[in-house]
């Protein structure tokens, strides 16, 4: 390894790790003001995880049904089992309006109305008038509204001169001895170089861990780096528990089946043909949350209506909405199907598994996208040019359960959030502060222990047991035993990946160094969540405890934090006042 | 379980271990040797199995592969490769389309990084020259600007561009002038904005393809929609460049 002295270094006023939505919206507001703006992604930006998203993005613009960002508001809040900060939640869905707009304007091609609006479907968990009516609030671009998201905002920062570093791969942040962050340690793929890129402020814009369980939707680059980053750099994570499982993937596989199909009019059936979410949600029916449409699906899997010759999954029928809307506002469903099923799903019904999808928890931030942690005077202390946003981020606007939609509308209000505030920490602290050697040694001791040579478990063997470990230990329906013996088993697994070896130590593009690196971010990444998830016990939104099915807002409305430093859990309290209007209280949760 | 059979191109530029207290091989069998070479495998056949799930399998045997790949549904368009002679993306090209042994090489024309990893840097430099972003002249709308499905749907074809570069490299005339035409992808996405009723750069962006390379290199010999994953067709799009023009010189 070079040594310290000999590093290349590079200097920026804004360093933003990840070249999803939330990361390009931050470096156009911030490269259209004239920072100078590097994007470090470990793949070429439009392949970042953004691209996968399918519905679309919700925003009260009432060009389909009324509406009103207050209604949205109530969906959240009510979706996020109230565990969701309401004055972020607020933020969210006032910007919500103008931030459509505003991509609207850079060129999305959204679907639209024939007054030549943008297209709103319906999507799960919305209302008119605080829990009444469906609502329509999910702008959309056909079922591809991710893919237009994302190439647009990369092409419009291709105009305003963005810098990219495309291929390398951030390693860790680099911390001073006053705890402010200086940069970040990253590889370049395809040299096999380190670099060191000191920035006054840092953006984690990395996505989520999808990657984690053994089915999942989410890309094979979605390894929670930034998050473990955070970690690492004594930062906690927050909420981790809730972890959310989309109850439509496609059964065995994984591919995502969006909510948009329900939303445009289909539905779920057991092996008796029945319409079961009748049962379970007699008013929003297969509209019900995220959460509860998954508990549905395995619960009567578990009950032995499960369809096909393993009665292992069920259906989702949009065969009755004719040709012409399945392929018109669903194509890549379309696609999907005739690919991975070799079905129409005009023709035939899509067989469907609830599949890990989403990360509500990640590193705590303030609804200016600025990392918090506990410190000396408090639990909400800014960590001084540190920034968070996207999923890897928990703001948290999305509490318990996440509602279809806002994940797009997150990444979107608070990228641009954390380009804004950039700005102003960039004009009060015009200065790079000091950087030494001394900062640089733990991420460069990470890569170095990747170096060693001789016999050692493979990273890949690894990996695949941790993907089986949590899908078994942490997965829709939780227990006390089940996770207790799931974190004795990830203690072992931690240790034993401290010991694994890499066989190959070439420089060049060495994709085997970059999934070992992954693999220590997935180790991180996964014991947050299980043990979050083990010390919570009542059931709220994702995290359904069969040993402790109410929720129970006396000992529980409140956010978990999780520390690696000896795996401690912390606490602090839930922001229940929002900015301007009343807060929502928590009430029954009922669909 | 029956096997696929695989041969595939490895090209490992680092020709020995980096470091000086690796062991060191005969050089021979070495397989890390630095000229390119195809290398036979054989991986369990999984039902359904995609051309990904094969490379993976290989990966599993042979950390040392590299080859690119993500989101293993045809959205990210990192895994474009050459198997039996046609570009294709990996992860939605089915196992059993494919006739075995089946040769697997990077995308052709392109300058080798590692194995199936090409270096795409002049293909994404022909993607920045056309300006593949909306420009307005007008003052923007407190609201969306209003677009008529009509006009919306002349859209389709052309935004779902993945990036993936399978078109691109099939295309005989960006093997040839890889600096100097723009080759199908970028010219669709030319087509893309020129075709939306809301840009409004239309002299400028024609004014730009004139000459010979850029646009007029491209001769319809139509690899490019032969091979495009999403079915999109560069062909059809760079055509309606070319009428455009002769509309406007009229």
């Amino acid at each position: 390894m070079a040594a310290v002295r000999s590093l290349p270094h590079r200097h920026f006023d804004a360093l933003i790790i990840g070249a999803g939505g939330a990361g390009l919206n931050a470096a156009l507001r911030l490269a259209d003001a004239d920072l100078r703006v590097a994007v470090v992604s470990k793949v070429f930006p439009t392949r970042s995880h953004t691209v996968a998203a399918q519905g679309g993005v919700n925003a009260a613009l009432a060009n389909a049904l009324p509406d009103d960002w207050h209604w949205h508001m109530f969906d959240t809040v009510k979706g996020s089992d109230y565990l969701g900060d309401q004055d972020a939640i607020e933020t969210m869905c006032r910007e919500a309006i103008p931030t459509v707009y505003e991509l609207e304007h850079a060129g999305v091609p959204f679907s639209r109305l024939d007054n030549g609006r943008i297209y709103q479907r319906a999507f799960g968990g919305q209302s008119q008038h605080f829990g009444g009516e469906q609502a329509a609030r999910t702008c959309a671009a056909a079922d591809r509204t991710g893919h237009a998201i994302l190439h647009t905002l990369y092409q419009q920062n291709l105009r305003a001169k963005t810098h990219f570093f495309d291929e390398y791969f951030a390693v860790d942040l680099i911390r001073d001895d006053e705890g402010a962050i200086l940069g970040a340690l990253v590889l370049d793929i395809e040299s096999g170089e380190p670099l060191v890129i000191a920035s006054k402020t840092t953006l984690l814009a990395t996505g989520g861990h999808g990657q984690v369980y053994r089915t999942t939707t989410n890309a094979f680059i979605n390894t929670g780096d930034g998050m473990a980053m955070a970690l690492r750099a004594g930062v906690p994570l927050q909420d981790m528990e809730f972890y959310q499982f989309h109850p439509t993937g496609v059964a065995g596989k994984g591919m995502l089946i969006t909510e948009g199909a329900r939303g445009e009019g289909g539905y779920l059936i057991n092996s008796d043909g029945e319409r079961f979410m009748e049962r379970y949600a007699p008013h929003a029916l297969d509209l019900a949350s995220r959460d509860v449409v998954s508990r549905s699906i395995v619960t009567e899997i578990r009950e032995g209506r499960g369809c096909g010759p393993n009665k292992d999954y069920l259906l989702l029928k949009v065969d009755h909405l004719g040709a012409d809307v399945v392929h018109q506002r669903l194509p890549g469903i379309t696609d999907i199907c005739r690919v991975f099923l070799g079905i129409d799903p005009a023709n035939e019904p899509i067989p469907v598994f609830p599949t890990a999808h989403y990360a509500m928890g990640g590193i705590p931030t303030d609804r200016y996208a600025r990392v918090v942690a506990p410190a000396r005077h408090g639990p909400e202390e800014v960590v001084p040019g540190l920034y968070a946003a996207g999923e890897c981020a928990c703001v948290s606007v999305h509490g318990a359960n996440r509602l279809g939609g806002n994940s797009l509308l997150d990444i979107l209000v608070f990228g641009r959030a954390a380009g804004t505030d950039i700005l102003s920490y960039v004009a009060e602290n015009p200065h790079h502060r000091p950087m030494r050697e001394a900062y640089l040694e733990p991420s460069l001791d990470r890569l170095s222990r990747w170096e060693r040579r001789g016999e050692g478990e493979r990273a890949a063997d690894l990996k695949a047991e941790l993907r089986r470990l949590m899908e078994e230990h942490c997965g829709v329906f939780r227990d006390q035993a089940t996770m207790a013996e799931g974190v004795e088993k990830l203690k072992g697994l931690r240790a034993r990946v401290e010991n694994a070896r890499l066989r190959d130590h070439s420089q060049t593009f060495n994709t085997a160094r970059i999934e070992a690196l992954e693999l220590d971010n997935l180790v991180d990444v996964g014991m947050a969540t299980l043990m979050s998830a083990l010390h919570r016990d009542e059931s709220r939104g994702a995290h359904s405890r069969v040993d402790h099915p109410e929720r129970d807002d006396e000992r529980w409305l409140k956010h978990s934090l999780y520390l690696r430093e000896g795996d401690r859990m912390d606490y602090k309290p839930v922001r229940t006042k929002p900015l301007t209007v009343d807060s929502f209280p928590p009430k029954p949760r009922v669909y | 379980m029956t096997a696929i059979r695989l041969s595939v191109y490895r090209y490992q530029p680092d020709s020995e271990p980096s470091a000086s207290n690796a062991p060191k091989s005969d050089s021979e069998s070495d397989p890390r040797r630095p000229k390119p070479y195809m290398q036979t495998f054989e991986v369990q056949a999984q039902p359904g199995m995609m051309l990904r799930e094969a490379l993976l399998a290989i990966k599993e045997q042979d950390e040392t592969f590299a080859f690119r790949h993500s989101c293993g549904e045809g959205v990210c368009g990192s895994d474009g490769v050459n198997a039996n002679g046609t570009n294709c993306l990996a992860c939605i090209t089915p196992i059993a389309d494919l006739k075995q042994p089946i040769q697997v090489r990077p995308l052709p024309g392109r300058p080798v990084i590692r194995d199936l990893v090409v270096d795409m840097t002049q293909f994404y430099e022909q993607y920045r020259a056309v300006d593949p972003y909306l420009i307005r002249k007008d003052p923007l709308p407190e609201q969306e600007i209003r677009q008529s499905p009509a006009d919306r749907d002349k859209l389709d074809g052309l935004y779902e561009c993945i990036l993936c570069g399978c078109c691109s490299t099939a295309c005989p005339s960006f093997w040839w002038n890889p600096d100097k035409f723009h080759g199908p992808a970028a010219l669709l996405q030319s087509w893309r904005f020129l075709a939306d009723s809301r840009d409004q750069a239309t002299d400028e962006r024609l004014d730009a393809l004139e000459g010979p390379y850029k646009l007029f290199r491209c001769h319809s010999i139509m690899n490019c929609v032969e091979v495009c994953p999403k079915g999109l067709n560069p062909t059809q799009a760079i055509g309606r460049i070319k009428e455009l023009m002769l509309e406007q010189s009229v």
